[in-house]
C-alpha cells in the first residue's frame, strides 16, 4: 500500500513537471522580444528594459535560459503566485472570485449524477435485460454521443428561453436556482457513465457466491440488495464520481461559458477571446495541478476503500 | 440493449444448425452485426455523411459562402430548406459543408492516432523489460493531462489563418493528446499475441525483430485497435468541433459545425435554426460513429457470448 502511494506521488511529481514544462515552452518561450510583446505597440525606454529583464531574468539565454526561466515559474507556482491577467488584475484574486461559484455549480451536478445516476442504474442491474434497462441504455448512449457544445446551448434555447423554466444565463453572483440547468447539463455526462457503472457491477454481484448465501439464509431481498450489494458495488461508482469531481472542479470551460457562469470555466473562455496569454497560462496551470491532485486522491482512495486492489 | 441482443443471437444461431462446420468469430460477429438495428442505422448515417464530405454538391445546390446580409435570418423558402442565418448564409448548405472538415479531422486524426499508437503498443509490448517500462510512464503521463486544456494551449500558439495549417494543427494536437487508449490496446493484444505458436515458427525460420512484428504480430493485433480508433473518430470530431467553437481550432473562411453552433448561440432568440440545425448534423455523426464502433466490439466480445 505505501509503496503504491509512493509509487503514485513520484508518478503525479513527473506529471506535473512535464504538462508545466510543456504549458511553459508553448505559452512563453520562442517569442520574439518578450518586452515589446508586453508593452505592445508603445516605445520601450532603455530603463524600463532593463528593469525588465532583470526582473525577468531576460539576460540569461540559451537552453540554461529557459531553464531558469521556466524555475522561476514553477516556483512562482508553487508559492501562489500566479501573476497578473493582461488588464491588470492578479490572477490570484479573479481564481478566489470563481471557485466558489465552480465549487457550488460542480456540487450540483454531481448531486444530480448521483440522484438520478445511481438509482437507475441500480434498478436497471436489478432488471437486466427488461424494457427499463435497454430505455436506459439508449438514453446514456445519446447523452454519452451528444456533444456539450450541443447539449448546452439546446438546454438553454428549449428550457431557458422557450420554455422560460429556468433563467437561460446566470450572471454575477448567481442564485441556485440560476445554477440548477447549468448543473443538470453538467451532470448529465457523469450521470450517464455513473448509471453504466452502477448497472453493471449491480448485475456482476447479483450473481456472486455471498448474494446466494445472503438469499439462502433468508433475508429479505431489499435487505440483500439494500445492503449486501449495494455495498460491493458503489465502489467502482465512488471512484469514478471522485475523478468526475475533480473535473467538475477544474471548471466546465463550454458550460459555463453558455450560461454565462462567472467562475473558473467561464474566465477561461473569456481569456481564450480576449487573447489574454497570461491569464490563459496562470488558469490552466492551476487547473493542471487540481486535476492531478484529484485523480491522485482518488487513485490512493480506491486502493483503501477495495482490499482486493492491490498494485505490485 | 446491444448486449441482450448479442447474446440472444448467438444462442438462436447455436441451436439451429449444430451440425454445420463451426464458424470463425468474424463469422459470428458478421451473424450478429446483421440482425443489430443499430448498427444498420449507424453505418448508414456514416456513409451518408462521408457521401456528404465527398460531393457535398451532390445534397445542395447552394455555395455555404455565398452571403448576403439581405436575407439575414430569412424563412425556409424553395432556395434555402431551413433558411437563412444571422450572416445571410444558407443554413442546411452550410451544414451539409461543414462535414468535410469535421470528417477531415476526424479521419486524419485517428489515422494518425493509429500511427503513434501502434508504434509505442508494439515496441512496448514486443520487447517488454525496460521498453515496456518506459514507453508505460510516458503512457500515464499523457493520459494524465486534460485533453481540453493542453489543446487551448497548444492551439493559442498558432496564429495562421491558412485552413490547411489549422486542420493541420487541430489533426496534430488531438493525436498527440489522443493516442494513449489505442497504445495500451495494441500493446496488450501483441502481448497475448507474441506467445502465440505462429509467432515461435516465424522465429524459427530465421525471421528477425522487425520482420516478427510487422508481418506476423501486427496482423493480428489489429482488430481490436481498429474498433477503438471507431469509437475515438467520434470523439475527434466532437473535439474539433468544441475547439472551433471555442475560436481556437478551425476559422472561417473554414465551414465547421463548431464555428456555426457558436454563431448559432449568440443569435438563438432571433431564430434558433441556425443554431439546431449544425447541432443535429455534429450530435448525428459523432452519435454514428460512436454506436457503429459499440455495435462491432459488442459482436466481436467473445465474454459476451
Amino acid at each position: 500500500m505505501f509503496r503504491y502511494i509512493v509509487r503514485r506521488l513520484l508518478q503525479m511529481v513527473l506529471a506535473f513537471f512535464g504538462t508545466t514544462l510543456i504549458v511553459y515552452a508553448l505559452m512563453f518561450a520562442g517569442q520574439g522580444d518578450p518586452i515589446q510583446a508586453l508593452a505592445g505597440e508603445r516605445p520601450v525606454s532603455a530603463a524600463q528594459r532593463a528593469y525588465l529583464t532583470e526582473k525577468f531574468h531576460l539576460d540569461q539565454h540559451g537552453v540554461g535560459g529557459f531553464f531558469y526561466r521556466y524555475a522561476d515559474y514553477v516556483t512562482n507556482l508553487l508559492r501562489g503566485d500566479l501573476g497578473e491577467s493582461l488588464t491588470g488584475r492578479k490572477i490570484g484574486d479573479i481564481l478566489a472570485q470563481a471557485w466558489p461559484v465552480t465549487a457550488k455549480l460542480a456540487l450540483i451536478g454531481l448531486l444530480v449524477a448521483i440522484i438520478i445516476g445511481v438509482t437507475c442504474g441500480v434498478v436497471a442491474g436489478i432488471r437486466r435485460g427488461g424494457v427499463f434497462d435497454n430505455a436506459t441504455l439508449v438514453l446514456t448512449l445519446l447523452v454519452l454521443g451528444v456533444p456539450t457544445i450541443v447539449l448546452a446551448p439546446l438546454a438553454q434555447y428549449l428550457l431557458g428561453v422557450k420554455l422560460s423554466l429556468f433563467p437561460p444565463t446566470a450572471g454575477a453572483d448567481p442564485s441556485l436556482y440560476a445554477l440548477l440547468l447549468p448543473g443538470i447539463v453538467l451532470g448529465c455526462l457523469s450521470l450517464a457513465t455513473a448509471l453504466r457503472l452502477t448497472r453493471t457491477s449491480v448485475a456482476e454481484n447479483l450473481r456472486s457466491d455471498y448474494v446466494r448465501t445472503a438469499k439462502a439464509k433468508g433475508l429479505p431481498t431489499r435487505r440483500v440488495v439494500g445492503v449486501h450489494v449495494l455495498r460491493n458495488s458503489l465502489i467502482p461508482v465512488i471512484t469514478f464520481l471522485g475523478v468526475e469531481l475533480g473535473n467538475l472542479m477544474g471548471g466546465a470551460i463550454i458550460t459555463e461559458g453558455v450560461f454565462n457562469i462567472p467562475g473558473v470555466g467561464f474566465n477561461l473562455f473569456r481569456a481564450i477571446r480576449t487573447e489574454d496569454g497570461p491569464l490563459v497560462v496562470g488558469l490552466v496551470s492551476v487547473l493542471v495541478v487540481v486535476y492531478l491532485v484529484s485523480n491522485l486522491v482518488v487513485d490512493v482512495l480506491y486502493a483503501v476503500l477495495d482490499p482486493r486492489i492491490r498494485y505490485e | 440493449m446491444t448486449e441482450a441482443h448479442t447474446v440472444g443471437a448467438a444462442e438462436a444461431g447455436r441451436t439451429a444448425d449444430p451440425t454445420t462446420r463451426p464458424r470463425s468469430l468474424a463469422g459470428d460477429a458478421w451473424r450478429d452485426l446483421r440482425r443489430n438495428p443499430i448498427f444498420w442505422v449507424s453505418l448508414i448515417l456514416v456513409l451518408v455523411v462521408t457521401a456528404m464530405a465527398i460531393v457535398p454538391g451532390l445534397f445542395t445546390p447552394n455555395d455555404p459562402l455565398d452571403c448576403t446580409l439581405s436575407r439575414q435570418h430569412a424563412g425556409p423558402s424553395g432556395a434555402a430548406v431551413f433558411g437563412y442565418d444571422f450572416q445571410g448564409c444558407d443554413v442546411y448548405a452550410r451544414a451539409v459543408y461543414g462535414a468535410r472538415a469535421s470528417l477531415l479531422v476526424g479521419v486524419l486524426s485517428a489515422a494518425l492516432t493509429g500511427v503513434i499508437a501502434v508504434v509505442v503498443g508494439m515496441l512496448a509490448g514486443y520487447f517488454g523489460r525496460w521498453v515496456d517500462a518506459a514507453l508505460s510512464r510516458v503512457v500515464d503521463i499523457v493520459l494524465g493531462i486534460p485533453l481540453l486544456l493542453a489543446a487551448i494551449v497548444l492551439l493559442k500558439r498558432i496564429d495562421s489563418d491558412n485552413p490547411t495549417v489549422r486542420i493541420g494543427a487541430v489533426v496534430f494536437v488531438l493525436a498527440i493528446l489522443g493516442w494513449t487508449t489505442a497504445a495500451r490496446v495494441i500493446r496488450s493484444s501483441v502481448i497475448s499475441a507474441k506467445q502465440q505458436d505462429y509467432v515461435a515458427a516465424a522465429r524459427m525460420l530465421g525471421a528477425g525483430n522487425g520482420r516478427t512484428m510487422w508481418r506476423h504480430i501486427l496482423p493480428n493485433s489489429l482488430a481490436p485497435v481498429i474498433v477503438v480508433l471507431t469509437i475515438a473518430l467520434g470523439s475527434f470530431i466532437a473535439a474539433e468541433a468544441t475547439l472551433s467553437f471555442l475560436g481556437i481550432g478551425l476559422r472561417a473562411p473554414t465551414v465547421s459545425w463548431g464555428i456555426d453552433i457558436d454563431s448559432g448561440r449568440t443569435h438563438m432568440r432571433e431564430s434558433a435554426v441556425p443554431l439546431v440545425v449544425p447541432s443535429t448534423f455534429l450530435a448525428l455523426t459523432v452519435l454514428a460513429f460512436i454506436m457503429l464502433g459499440d455495435a462491432i466490439r459488442d459482436a466481436f466480445d467473445p465474454k459476451l457470448r
